[in-house]
C-alpha cells in the first residue's frame, strides 16, 4: 500500500478521500487554490500546498504544477476525485511518465470513454445496447438536418466531450435543431475545448440508472449494484439512490450484467460506472462511462457496506479484490442529496459567506460537507457545497429519516436548494418512487407557481 | 445613462456587445460564469452602448459596473 498520497481535487471529495486514507495510515497531501486557504479539506489533510489563483485553470487544473508538488512531498500516488483532471487522460499519463500511480483507470481507457462518440461505438462492439443515434461528428447544421431525418424527431443533440449537461439539449423539430446547434457546439468548444456535436433519439419518460463496478488489475471484475439518478435539474444530479425503486430484479441481473460485459471489454481497471438510460418498459440503453469515482458513491457504500475510495485504493497498488458478486451485500435503501449553494426555484448560484451551519444528527445519517460556519462560497467552483446521506432498512424508512435531517438541516447567509429537496424528498411521486428525469419539471417547478 | 451591473460575482464570459452598437432592453449584453454556471446579463433599457467597463476573462464583484448604455 502507498505510504502518502496527493488529492488533485478539493471540497467535500477532499475530505471524504483524507477520511479514508487516515484509516489506512496513508498520508495525504492536500492542494488549493488561494481561494480555498481557509477550507476545512486543508486542514484535514497532513500537507498542504497552495497551487495557484483561484481560478481552476490557474489551480485545480495545471496538471505539471501538481505533479511537481506530488513529487516534492514525496507522494507515490495522486487521486483525482471527481471532475477537475479526473477524467484526462493527459494527466494520467503524465503521472505515469514522473513515476507517481493513478488512482483510477488507465489513460487509454480515460481518453476512449471521454469521447461519447468513440464510447458509443466501444460498447455496440461489446454487445451493450446504445440509444438509436448518429456515431459521426456533425461539423454543421446541414449535416445535423439530415442526421435527424434518418433519426426522427425528437431527439437529443449532444457534445461528444460534454458532461454535466452543457452542450446538450432537447429538440422537437428542424427549426430548434438548427437554433440550437451552433450555441451548443460553441459551449462545448468553450467548456471542453471540443466541439463534436452528435444526435441520440430521446427516450420518452426516461430513468437514470446507473451500475456502479469495481475492476482489479487481475482481470476480476465485480458489479456493486445499481443507482437511481433520475431527478436532476439543469441536467445534473440532485437526488440519488440505491438501488433502483423502478427496476425489476429481472432487469436489474441483465444491467449488471451489460456493465461488467462492458468493463471486461475495454479491460477497466478501478472503480467505474456505467450510466444508462432506462425506458417505460425496462429497456435500458448505455448513456457514458464515468471513469472515476462519482459524487453519489456513498448510497453505494451504505448498501454495500465497502468502503469505495479503500478499494481504489488498493485496486491502484495492484491488490486483487477480496469479494466475487455474489458476496456483494445489499442491504437496506440509501438516498443522497446534493446541497447546492443556489436559489432553489430559479436555481441560479449563490455565492456568499455561511454565516451558520447545523447539521442533523440521527440513526444512518451520513454527512458529506465541504463547509463550516463562517465558510466563504466563492464564484469559483460548483455549487455544490455538501451531500446528506440517509440509510435505512426500508425506502420508506430512508425517506422517513432524509425528510427528519432535511428539516432539521440549518444553512444561513447563503441561499441553497434545501427547500426544493424538502418538497422534492416528501412528494408523493418520489415516495411512490416514481422519479423520471422530467421530475422537477413536471412535479417541482409546477407546484412551486401554484403554490406561491 | 443607465449602468448594467454584475448580478453576482463571477468572470466575464462573454461580452456580447461593442461600443457605440444600438441594444434593446432586455437584450444581453454580457454573459457571466459563476459556480460553472452562465449567467446572462441584460441591459435594462433601450440605447447605445457608450463604454464597456470589463474583457472576457475578468472577475466582477455583485453591483459592479459592465456596460454603460445610453
Amino acid at each position: 500500500m502507498f505510504s502518502k498520497i496527493l488529492i488533485a481535487n478539493r471540497g467535500e471529495i477532499a475530505s471524504r478521500i483524507i477520511r479514508t486514507c487516515k484509516q489506512m495510515g496513508v498520508k495525504t497531501v492536500a492542494v488549493y487554490s488561494e481561494a480555498d486557504e481557509n477550507a476545512l479539506f486543508v486542514r484535514e489533510a497532513d500537507e498542504a500546498y497552495c497551487i495557484g489563483k483561484p481560478q481552476v485553470n490557474l489551480s485545480y487544473l495545471n496538471a505539471d504544477e501538481m505533479i511537481r508538488i506530488a513529487k516534492k512531498s514525496g507522494a507515490e500516488a495522486v487521486h483525482p476525485g471527481y471532475g477537475l483532471l479526473s477524467e484526462n487522460a493527459s494527466f494520467a499519463q503524465k503521472c505515469l511518465d514522473e513515476g507517481l500511480a493513478f488512482i483510477g483507470p488507465a489513460p487509454a481507457i480515460l481518453a476512449a470513454m471521454g469521447s461519447k462518440i468513440e464510447a458509443r461505438k466501444t460498447m455496440k462492439q461489446a454487445g451493450v445496447p446504445i440509444i438509436e443515434g448518429i456515431n459521426v461528428a456533425l461539423q454543421d447544421e446541414e449535416e445535423a438536418k439530415a442526421a435527424a431525418e434518418s433519426v426522427g424527431y425528437p431527439l437529443m443533440l449532444k457534445a461528444s466531450a460534454g458532461g454535466g449537461g452543457i452542450g446538450m439539449q432537447l429538440v422537437h423539430s428542424e427549426e430548434e435543431l438548427v437554433k440550437a446547434f451552433a450555441g451548443n457546439k460553441k459551449r462545448a468548444e468553450s467548456f471542453f475545448g471540443n466541439g463534436d456535436m452528435f444526435l441520440e433519439k430521446y427516450i420518452q419518460e426516461p430513468h437514470h440508472v446507473e451500475v456502479q463496478i469495481l475492476a482489479d488489475s487481475h482481470g476480476h471484475i465485480i458489479p456493486l449494484w445499481e443507482r437511481e439518478c433520475s431527478i436532476q435539474r439543469r441536467n445534473q444530479k440532485v437526488v440519488e439512490e440505491a438501488v433502483s425503486p423502478f427496476i425489476s430484479e429481472e432487469t436489474r441481473t441483465k444491467m449488471l450484467d451489460a456493465a461488467v460485459k462492458a468493463a471486461h471489454h475495454i479491460d477497466y481497471t478501478n472503480a467505474g460506472t456505467i450510466e444508462f438510460l432506462v425506458d417505460k418498459e425496462e429497456n435500458f440503453y448505455f448513456l457514458e462511462m464515468n471513469t472515476r469515482l462519482q459524487v453519489e458513491h456513498p448510497v453505494t457504500e451504505e448498501i454495500t457496506g465497502l468502503d469505495l475510495v479503500e478499494q481504489q485504493l488498493k485496486v491502484a497498488a495492484g491488490e486483487k479484490l477480496q469479494l466475487t458478486r455474489e458476496e456483494v451485500k445489499r442491504s437496506g435503501h440509501a438516498i443522497e442529496v446534493r446541497i447546492y449553494a443556489e436559489d432553489p426555484k430559479t436555481f441560479f448560484p449563490s455565492p456568499g459567506q455561511i454565516t451558520a451551519l447545523e447539521l442533523p444528527e440521527g440513526e444512518g445519517i451520513r454527512h458529506e460537507c465541504a463547509v463550516e460556519s463562517g465558510s466563504a462560497v466563492t464564484p469559483f467552483y460548483d455549487p455544490m457545497i455538501g451531500k446528506l446521506i440517509a440509510w435505512g432498512p426500508t425506502r420508506e424508512e430512508a425517506c422517513r429519516r432524509m425528510q427528519k435531517a432535511l428539516d432539521e438541516y440549518k444553512i444561513e447567509g447563503i441561499k441553497t436548494n434545501l427547500p426544493m429537496l424538502r418538497k422534492v424528498i416528501s412528494h408523493q411521486q418520489f415516495l411512490a418512487g416514481i422519479t423520471t428525469t422530467d421530475f422537477v419539471n413536471q412535479y417541482y417547478l409546477p407546484e412551486l407557481t401554484t403554490t406561491n | 445613462m443607465a449602468t448594467v451591473q454584475a448580478s453576482m460575482a463571477g468572470n466575464v464570459w462573454k461580452v456580447l456587445v461593442a461600443e457605440g452598437e444600438e441594444v434593446k432592453a432586455g437584450q444581453d449584453v454580457v454573459i457571466l460564469e459563476s459556480m460553472k454556471m452562465e449567467i446572462p446579463i441584460a441591459a435594462e433599457e433601450d440605447g447605445t452602448v457608450q463604454k464597456i467597463h470589463v474583457s472576457e476573462g475578468d472577475f466582477v464583484n455583485e453591483a459592479d459596473r459592465l456596460v454603460d448604455v445610453e
